[in-house]
């Protein structure tokens, strides 16, 4: 278990290294207005040469891209350029993480327990009236893109409620709406697997078996059925709670929350190069990351799973 | 008296051993059935009521918007509409016999906007899915197929795989410039990823089934195997992906056009309607040009992704009787 974990983490470091490079090599195909700043227009040609030549930019490339690796192991990300201009890449996201931390981890905690209470609900009276429920839950929130729901919920919960429209730290009443939306889809998400795995469960001999022993209904459902169905979703428990770092772009945006999710955007928008790798860096490593807690996690909920025969039996 | 012992060959039918002669037309109905893959789906499909409903629902649209520009008194989506009285631009109309779903803020006609902008949005989808299916198909069945090459090709998926998709679709559609083709392109280019892994993981787990091996040994040809064999297990999953890939794409367009990265204003799109609507919102009579391109695209999104899940049901041989 220890080995494997230790070669996974190796590998996971080696595809986090090639993907940066892969990112680091498209930024280079990218206009380069954005290395001056506001002063764009009053340089003339030799100028601008001037400080490409003194960032380095007119290095070979080989020797960028290994500045660039060496910068990261030392923790230096570079400074932003236009977004806010010779402020370190790290100050920035100091500032605006806690904003989508505190607002995702809620998210995720209250969707769940709301996509595993609906998945359960679902599961005990398939085929009937909640099961139908929940699906058309499911299929709407699935379906129709978040932008149109996430304004509609914008547009009538405020009215409704009255609930403020934008986010302000200070009021705790701001911060429901913005919560509440984020957490819709990844109730409708876990509800639909949980209910997967508990009917594929169900199906089982054992269950059966058990129902045959006397057991009670309940007591499968806790001890065996809910145990089991749980596995699969353990694996992408580490990578959700991760991406939270990275924001909700529409959720921040509609309601004005100074987070990271618009910050990619805006940083591409405005040819902020070193912003833009240090992003990409980030949630590359996220989604590497938590890939690999996942199996992990799953292995330790699951004593049946051995993470070191894969691959080698088919 | 003694009873004589009951011997269980004393009621025997004596014609039952008497030599058969070998009767063809009887031998060929033991082997006959009247199972076709195609009907049993289909008539599996029809079981299903409410995802029948909205295929009808679905084929009506999409020759509605195929047809509307050349239906009498359809307005053009593109051009600006002028008061003949004052010359003023009609802006921002509420829906009325002229406009039947009013205009918007510079006087466009709202109701061939949107059907122009579902036939552009049903266009991205119907293409990327297509490419979707067709790569993934092809770049899963040899990934699959190939032992040697499904280590390197493991690699190369994390790698792509590993890059979130926001960004790609973001970096491309700002190198390319927004146009149709390169919004298409960026989707297609991160879109088969799924399909391909999907495709992978079923050939790996059916290949070396029992009853292709058997397939094999009884020398069937390769062709017949894939149509026989490995095709009806892949045909849910296709269709599966392709339904569900429509409302992805859509959805991705109204995304990358809420960024800003979307199609030009000129080319109405859903996702160009809807972006123009919610600038609007806050002012409560104007909602309706949120209002109408909103409600199309979710009819549109959710029959799809519910005549997918339907058909990928029906089309599973193992629920056919």
């Amino acid at each position: 278990m220890l080995k494997y974990s230790l070669k996974r983490l190796l590998q996971s470091f080696f595809t986090l290294f090639i993907v940066v490079s892969v990112v680091f090599l498209l930024m280079r195909l990218m206009p380069e207005e954005g290395y001056f700043g506001e002063s764009f227009e009053k340089l003339d040609e030799t100028q601008k040469e001037a400080i490409l030549e003194s960032m380095g930019l007119r290095d070979p490339l080989i020797i960028q891209l290994k500045d660039f690796h060496l910068g990261i192991l030392q923790g230096d990300l570079g400074k932003s350029i236009i977004y806010r201009p010779k402020v370190p890449v790290t100050e920035i996201l100091k500032t605006k993480i806690p904003y989508s931390l505190s607002l995702g981890l809620a998210s995720i905690c209250i969707s769940l327990f709301c996509g595993l209470g609906l998945g359960i609900l679902m599961t005990r009276s398939k085929g009937k009236f909640w099961d139908k429920i929940g699906t058309g839950y499911i299929v709407v929130i699935n379906a129709v893109p978040a932008a149109v729901y996430y304004l509609f919920i914008q547009l009538y919960a405020t009215n409704c409620f009255k609930l403020p429209i934008l986010f302000d730290v200070d009021r705790p009443t701001s911060w429901i709406l913005p919560i509440l939306s984020m957490s819709l889809g990844s109730t409708a998400g876990y509800a639909m697997w949980m209910r997967r795995y508990m009917v594929d469960e169900l199906n089982k001999d054992y269950i059966r078996l058990a129902k045959a022993k006397g057991m009670k209904n309940k007591t499968i459902m806790v001890k065996h059925v809910m145990r089991n169905a749980f596995v699969p979703m353990a694996q992408y428990l580490p990578a959700s709670i991760l991406f939270t770092i990275a924001g909700s772009l529409y959720i921040e945006s509609l309601y004005s929350i100074p987070g990271m999710g618009g910050l990619l955007v805006d940083a591409i928008q405005r040819q902020d190069n070193p912003l833009v790798q240090a992003l990409v860096l980030m949630y590359a490593g996220f989604s590497i990351f938590g890939l690999f807690l996942g199996d992990i996690l799953m292995a330790a909920f699951d004593p049946r799973i051995k993470l070191d025969q894969q691959g080698g039996v088919r | 008296m003694r009873k004589p012992i009951q011997k269980i060959a004393d009621n025997i039918d004596e014609s039952l051993f008497t030599i058969h002669t070998f009767d063809a037309s009887k031998a060929e109905q033991t082997g006959y059935s009247n199972y076709s893959y195609w009907r049993s789906t289909w008539q599996m499909f029809l079981k299903n009521k409410v995802a029948f409903f909205l295929m009808v629902l679905i084929c009506i649209l999409l020759i509605f918007t195929l047809i509307q520009p050349y239906l009498p008194y359809q307005k053009l989506p593109t051009e600006i509409y002028l008061d003949e009285t004052t010359n003023m631009q009609l802006r921002n109309q509420h829906p009325s016999i002229e406009h039947w779903f009013g205009t918007n803020s510079i006087g466009q006609d709202l109701w061939s906007r949107i059907w122009s902008g579902t036939r552009t949005s049903l266009f991205i989808g119907f293409i990327v899915g297509l490419f979707e299916a067709v790569i993934g198909i092809l770049i899963g069945a040899i990934w699959g197929y190939v032992r040697k090459l499904d280590r390197i090709i493991t690699e190369i998926y994390n790698v792509w795989n590993n890059i979130p998709t926001t960004i790609i679709l973001v970096l491309l559609t700002y190198i390319l410039r927004p146009c149709l083709s390169t919004l298409i392109f960026a989707m297609c280019i991160t879109g088969w990823l799924g399909m391909a892994r999907f495709v992978r993981n079923l050939i790996v787990i059916i290949r070396d089934r029992e009853y292709n091996l058997a397939s094999r040994c009884l020398g069937t040809p390769t062709g017949r195997i894939i149509y026989k064999n490995l095709l009806p297990y892949l045909v849910s999953v296709i269709m599966l992906r392709l339904a569900l890939a429509i409302p992805a794409a859509i959805g991705s367009e109204v995304f990358l056009t809420y960024i800003g990265l979307g199609l030009p204003v000129d080319i109405p799109s859903l996702g160009n309607l809807i972006n123009e609507g919610r600038i609007l919102m806050m002012s409560p009579d104007l909602r309706y040009q949120l209002f109408f391109p909103a409600i199309v695209l979710s009819v549109v999104t959710i029959s799809f992704y519910v005549i997918g899940n339907a058909f990928a049901d029906a089309a599973d041989p193992r629920n056919h009787v």
